[in-house]
């Protein structure tokens, strides 16, 4: 290209190219596009030292900015858990009962309280705290082991059945595979369960099983079936079944006894957390 | 002979058209345009338009207007982190953006109407790009003079006065660019708060930025782009082109009258030739550069300063005006079959146009006047879907959203129409009728539960949840459903 060629009609310069008698004309993208590239790749060349960019067998170079997406994670935690300090303080300082009577504070106990619950809780109780049957529908007014924001926040700190020292416990016998109790007197007992929570029985079956259960149920449930509460002794008369009430299931639970476990929370959250939760799900509309 | 007036000479000015036939290439480099000052009516409209637009522009973010004690006092304001549009007496919620629509609707059809009758008077008097152009260019010629003066000063060498020169030009147009960006940030924040914020550095950064942007973007179009941004960046012209017809209002050449054109002495008469002295006095004042006897040309913004360049000259030398002219296709054909030239404004487009304007203003009217100053919304929790309580009574939650658009407190009590026997609760409530205090200005949303008794539970029913404010008795409807076990 020593020469340049023009072309007589454009008065550009050719490329020198030719195809068949056409020639290509030499017109250059615009320089500030030109400039705008040269800048991009100064750019990048700047952006891979500054920033973490090459990968490496068991590393990467770090850049000398020394950025990381992980620590900014790390700091935005902390950022936003010292945003929320003043509530959280709050939270800590004040009753569960005067939490609820403070509208700016409920209303963060409940939102920190759903998102904890969504975290650690929904795996078994379910989104909303729906339940399914062997794990508690937390929206209803049924409460084996009470309802008030004090025993949720107990109940969340030592579990049932759980490995927690204070853990609250109780145990249903299996009556009939522990021959505690014969199939028929099973199957009237069964009955009587069914007389008592207002369901279709057998009216025979179920007058002998009444004396089936005064003797061997009523410790637990009371003779009217209406439960103790510190024992965690069910309600058997209402309409809340946490296995199911049908004659088949309610058979099921007497013969071979259903122990659901809850893990005990004490040591896995922390006390706001807790706090957050109990009130959440007492807010849940069952609360007492 | 009557016609040979001694007329005062006319300078002729050599200058070129941007867009000359014949020339046009594909890689053609921009030619700088160096637009001489017109004088003429057109001039003082456009300078008049100038004060107004640009005063419209500057003054409307400091008019106040008097909204009650928990609303700004802004007559016009855009407060994006409140998501409020406040214009005057309308004051717009983010559901509301569709009145944003119509107003964009009215001003499509509104600039379809000036383009259908009046050509583009849009492009050659209102456009921003338009007025801050004229703007510069008056201020360029403050500094450096009037065409021949400022195409002197860029072939001179530099010198201390070339220098002086062209710093004050350039510090003069970002001064304006600074002062256009900084009223455009006054719309999104109370005016007088802001100022005194931006004038201590304590305002927010992307007010800066935005600043910052349009200063940018004011300097490069007004001082440097100009004339390019309408040939090549705005799709106006192109849109126009299709909505103008033979009885569009353009600035016309009068070829009859005008050609054969050429060069006029004083002592020569008029006969055989046409009035054109062909001084080039149209192309020169031109802010495209280009030259309008060429005929109705895309560049074209209709500014009207050839037609006061060329009255100039008519009167100097001693004949009538208006050898270039506001007129239409048809009128020109008119003339040159020897008739009376008629202007036609009405016509199919200018009816249908303007149907469709007090169409589209009436819905909005009608929308306007109508639109509620409460609404409400329920959502039906969905997980659980249904709670059955230990009475056997199903149990239904939802979230109810109520928008309070006073700016005022207002008390709403909550009724559920559609289910015999059920019971509506609020949580957190003392029992009674559900009552919800919403503040000013506001939406809030309510956690509400419906309780059916046993007997009474239904698998499935339609709900209507109806909102009475108690003061004033306006009420909202909204609709949701209630759910229950399959039997």
């Amino acid at each position: 290209m020593a020469e340049k060629e023009i072309d007589e009609l454009t008065g550009l310069p050719t490329t020198g190219h030719e195809w068949d008698g056409i020639k290509e004309l030499n017109s250059p993208i615009p320089r500030w596009w030109i400039y705008t590239f040269y800048v991009t790749i100064v750019w990048g060349i700047a952006f891979m030292i500054a920033m973490p960019s090459i990968p490496l067998v068991n590393d990467y170079t770090k850049g000398v900015l020394g950025f990381s997406q992980r620590d900014s994670v790390r700091q935005d935690i902390v950022d936003a858990r010292a945003a929320q300090s003043g509530f959280r303080d709050r939270i800590e300082q004040a009753s569960l009962e005067e939490i609820r009577d403070i509208p700016d504070l409920f209303d963060f106990a409940v939102a920190g309280g759903k998102s904890a619950f969504s975290v650690n809780c929904s795996q078994c109780h379910g989104a909303g705290g729906a339940g399914a049957p062997g794990f508690p529908n937390l929206n209803d007014d049924a409460w084996i082991w009470g309802g008030n924001p004090d025993e949720i926040f107990d109940t969340i700190r030592v579990g049932i059945r759980s490995d927690h020292p204070d853990t609250r416990f109780n145990q249903m016998p299996a009556f009939l595979a522990d021959e505690l109790l014969t199939r028929e007197e099973v199957s009237d007992v069964v009955e009587h369960v069914l007389q008592i929570s207002g369901q279709d029985h057998d009216e025979d079956a179920a007058g002998r099983g009444k004396a089936v259960f005064v003797e061997q149920c009523s410790s637990c449930h009371q003779e009217s079936g209406k439960g103790v509460r510190e024992l965690g002794g069910p309600n058997l008369t209402d309409a809340i079944w946490l296995y199911g009430g049908s004659r088949d299931e309610i058979r099921k639970t007497v013969a071979t006894a259903r122990n659901g476990v809850m893990p005990a929370w004490e040591d896995r959250l922390d006390e706001v957390t807790r706090k957050q939760l109990a009130t959440y799900v007492h807010a849940l509309g069952g609360g007492e | 002979m009557s016609d040979a007036v001694l007329a005062p000479p006319v300078e002729t000015v050599d200058v070129e058209p941007v867009n000359k036939k014949g020339r046009r290439t594909l890689n053609k480099k921009r030619s700088k345009i160096y637009p001489k000052r017109a004088r003429g009516n057109f001039r003082r409209f456009k300078w008049i338009l100038m004060i107004v637009t640009l005063g419209i522009y500057y003054v409307t973010p400091w008019l106040r207007w008097d909204r009650g004690v928990n609303a700004p006092d802004q007559a016009v304001l855009l407060d994006l982190p409140a998501r409020r549009f406040y214009f005057f007496f309308i004051e717009i919620w983010p559901q509301e953006v569709f009145f944003i629509t119509g107003l964009l609707i009215l001003a499509a059809m509104g600039l379809f109407l000036t383009a259908a009758t009046v050509g583009r008077a849009w492009c050659g008097y209102a456009c921003p790009q338009t007025v801050w152009t004229d703007l510069f260019i008056a201020v360029e010629r403050f500094w450096e003079g009037d065409r021949n003066s400022r195409m002197r000063l860029d072939r001179a060498s530099w010198s201390l006065g070339k220098i002086g020169r062209k710093i004050s030009k350039h510090i003069s147009w970002i001064l304006i660019a600074v002062s256009t960006g900084g009223a455009w940030v006054f719309y999104f924040a109370d005016a007088p708060a802001l100022a005194v914020e931006l004038a201590n550095f304590e305002a927010a950064t992307p007010t800066y930025v935005w600043i910052g942007l349009l200063t940018a973007f004011t300097y490069m179009f007004g001082g440097h782009a100009r004339e390019a941004v309408c040939t090549y960046m705005c799709p106006w012209p192109r849109i126009q082109a299709a909505l103008a017809d033979e009885d569009t209002l353009i600035v016309n050449f009068d070829d009859v009258r005008g050609e054969p054109r050429g060069s006029h002495k004083a002592n020569q008469g008029w006969e055989g030739r046409g009035d054109c002295v062909d001084c080039n006095q149209c192309v020169a004042v031109c802010p495209m550069g280009i030259d309008i006897r060429d005929g109705l040309q895309l560049e074209c913004i209709s500014c009207a300063l050839c037609i006061d360049a060329c009255n100039d000259v008519m009167d100097k030398v001693g004949r009538p005006p208006n050898l270039i002219s506001y007129g239409t296709l048809s009128m020109a054909d008119q003339t040159a079959r020897g008739e009376a030239p008629k202007f036609k404004l009405f016509r199919g487009r200018t009816f249908l146009y303007s149907g469709m304007i007090i169409l589209v203003a009436a819905i909005m009217v009608y929308a306007l006047a109508s639109r509620p100053i409460v609404s409400a919304s329920v959502q039906h929790e969905r997980s659980p879907l249904f709670t059955t309580m230990s009475d056997g009574s199903v149990r239904n939650a939802y979230t109810l959203k109520i928008a309070n658009k006073r700016h005022e407190d207002r008390r709403f009590e909550l009724m559920v129409i559609g289910l015999e026997g059920a019971d509506v609760s609020r949580v957190g409530g003392d029992g009674g009728l559900p009552v919800f205090t919403v503040g000013p200005d506001k939406i809030d949303a309510f956690h509400v539960f419906v309780t059916v008794p046993r007997d009474r539970v239904v698998s499935a029913r339609d709900l209507e949840f109806v909102l009475t404010d108690t003061g004033s008795g306006d009420v909202a409807r909204t609709d949701s459903s209630f759910q229950g076990p399959t039997r």
